[in-house]
């Protein structure tokens, strides 16, 4: 009996390695590939080890993209993103979760039912409405349009709807503004669940393709997957610097998610649970 | 009394507002499109021929079918997948969950480009997958240029990102089902595997209604990862209703025709969400 544990704790470990280093070999090939010149990744027998040419991808890299302006794009449009979203969907997802309003039921349905709507459906009208604005090319054509993200009101009011009403009708009582108590009792204690948000609207924006793809039109505006794009569809493609972009724009969202992972996959849980 | 009942309009409004501009009058607007046809923006009214004519466009056939093609071999695939490493993940005898966790769910994070990319170059002709079939000693597999395998690289790649992702979802839901059930289950002397069809799965039914859902509307939407992994091609082969959307709106200019389109992918959404909560009957 007693063997019959192990053997099988040995095959679990083996399966689950194997599929461990199957979900982290693209990773690995993408690093060696940036440090290799664009050759080698096809040589016989390929260079399984990191080369040293990581500076020369870089500096052709940064001479066809501009990496510093790109990140800087990507960031700023990301950061910024991430902030105004989560400012407006917790309030609506406060106000969804804590309030009794006329309309309350039919808003939030409607909200939810825009999950359903695929993305492409308001694409061409958001591009005529950006073009008659004169805003084509410019940061808010990418910031503006998903700052209201049904999916992030859905998971903050069901966090939201875990908080005691007690405790907000005690702070009226003790005659504090509606601001100050969202402020300053409720925000506090929804840090993880702020947390797994935030993470999910940052990740939806740095890694968004299609819009601005449409939206930005100039090099100097590019955002990392739209660069990358057009860098991979090159007649002669460098796949040195190719893949010393996707090294470039994947590690700080690795970073970003392993600092904050814990908090992500226990917001994740929370919010499929219920 | 009369200022408190303004409060919760308040919190709600800056979403609301953003909402109905970029969200509610687009979908309506789109819809309008939808029966107008014409260049750039020269529309006119012309009821339902962008709908007649959609019966008659062979390419958006080919995209219809190809699309469809994916969603049935993918999701499939990817949700059992998922399933069975959220399950052994939950098994007791294991350490290290965590690290395991992140591992599988890394993938994930990535932009839908940049793994695109990766796995492009990994599946060229010459590219690593087929030097290590090579080394096995079979023949080496035209990943991207033969019209199944780059239907079955597409399949590959999204395989590869969103396993871990509908993993979570599952170990989620795998928290909620009694330790009881197994352990009665055990003592009847069922088999692991008999318990996982016979308890895991039934107890996770909404929670598979859910991530099928998800993953149908993503994959009638697909886009970035044919557009950078094989580009539609070889002729047409992995051309989805998401690109042929792209291509007849902003390279052809065709708004009307595109909208269209779009509301074909908003109807077919309706109607597989529709029939899957049919399929599985009963709650929520």
């Amino acid at each position: 009996m007693k063997k019959n544990k192990t053997t099988k704790r040995i095959l679990l470990y083996i399966a689950l390695i194997i599929g461990a280093l199957v979900s982290l070999f693209p990773f690995y090939w993408a690093a060696i590939g940036a440090t290799n010149t664009s050759g080698s990744m096809f040589s016989q027998p390929p260079t399984l080890l990191p080369g040293s040419m990581l500076m020369e991808n870089i500096r052709n890299l940064n001479e066809s993209i501009g990496i510093g302006r790109v990140m800087f794009n990507s960031l700023f449009i990301a950061v910024t993103y991430t902030v105004l979203a989560l400012f407006i969907c917790t309030m609506a997802a406060y106000a969804f979760a804590k309030f009794d309003f006329k309309g309350r039921n039919i808003i939030f349905t409607i909200f939810l039912l825009s999950m359903m709507v695929p993305y492409h459906a308001t694409i061409i009208p958001l591009f005529k409405m950006m073009a008659a604005l004169n805003w084509l090319n410019t940061y808010q054509a990418v910031i503006l349009p998903n700052l209201a993200y049904p999916f992030a009101i859905f998971l903050m009011r069901q966090n939201l709807l875990a908080f005691p009403t007690s405790l907000i009708e005690a702070a009226r009582i003790d005659g504090a503004g509606e601001w100050k108590i969202f402020f300053r009792i409720v925000l506090p204690s929804m840090k993880p669940a702020l947390a797994a948000t935030a993470i999910f609207l940052f990740l939806y924006q740095w890694n968004s393709f299609l819009w601005p793809l449409i939206a930005l039109s100039t090099t100097d505006m590019y955002t990392f997957p739209v660069a990358l794009s057009t860098l991979f569809g090159l007649s002669r493609i460098d796949y040195g610097q190719v893949m010393a972009g996707v090294t470039i724009a994947t590690i700080p969202i690795i970073i970003f998610f392993l600092l904050l992972q814990r908090q992500f996959i226990s917001g994740m849980l929370g919010s499929a649970v219920k | 009394m009369k200022q408190k009942t303004l409060v919760p309009y308040m919190f709600v409004g800056p979403a609301v507002i953003l909402f109905s501009i970029f969200m509610a009058y687009p979908i309506i607007y789109s819809l309008i499109l939808s029966f107008q046809s014409g260049q750039g923006s020269n529309l006119e009214f012309t009821g339902f021929d962008n709908f007649q004519r959609l019966l008659s466009d062979d390419i958006f056939i080919t995209a219809l079918k190809n699309t469809f093609i994916l969603l049935i071999v993918q999701v499939p695939i990817m949700i059992f997948l998922a399933l069975i490493i959220a399950n052994l993940l939950n098994s007791a005898l294991l350490k290290f969950k965590g690290v395991f966790r992140v591992s599988f769910f890394l993938p994930a994070v990535t932009s839908l480009v940049a793994y695109s990319i990766i796995f492009s170059i990994m599946l060229m002709n010459d590219g690593v997958v087929n030097q290590v079939i090579a080394a096995v000693g079979l023949d080496r597999i035209p990943w991207l240029s033969d019209p199944f395998w780059a239907k079955a690289s597409l399949v590959i790649a999204m395989t590869w990102r969103w396993v871990g992702y509908n993993m979570v979802i599952f170990l989620a839901g795998l928290q909620n089902i009694p330790e009881e059930l197994y352990e009665a289950a055990s003592m009847d002397g069922a088999s692991k595997i008999r318990q996982f069809f016979s308890i895991t799965i039934p107890n996770l039914k909404p929670v598979i209604l859910f991530t099928t859902i998800l993953s149908t509307i993503g994959t009638l939407q697909l886009f970035d990862e044919p557009f950078v992994l094989t580009n539609g091609g070889p002729s047409d082969a992995t051309l989805t209703i998401g690109m042929y959307l792209y291509q007849t709106g902003f390279r052809f200019f065709d708004f009307g025709y595109a909208s269209t389109i779009a509301y074909v992918i908003v109807i077919l959404i309706a109607v597989m969400t529709f029939i899957q909560f049919k399929v599985t009957g009963d709650q929520e």
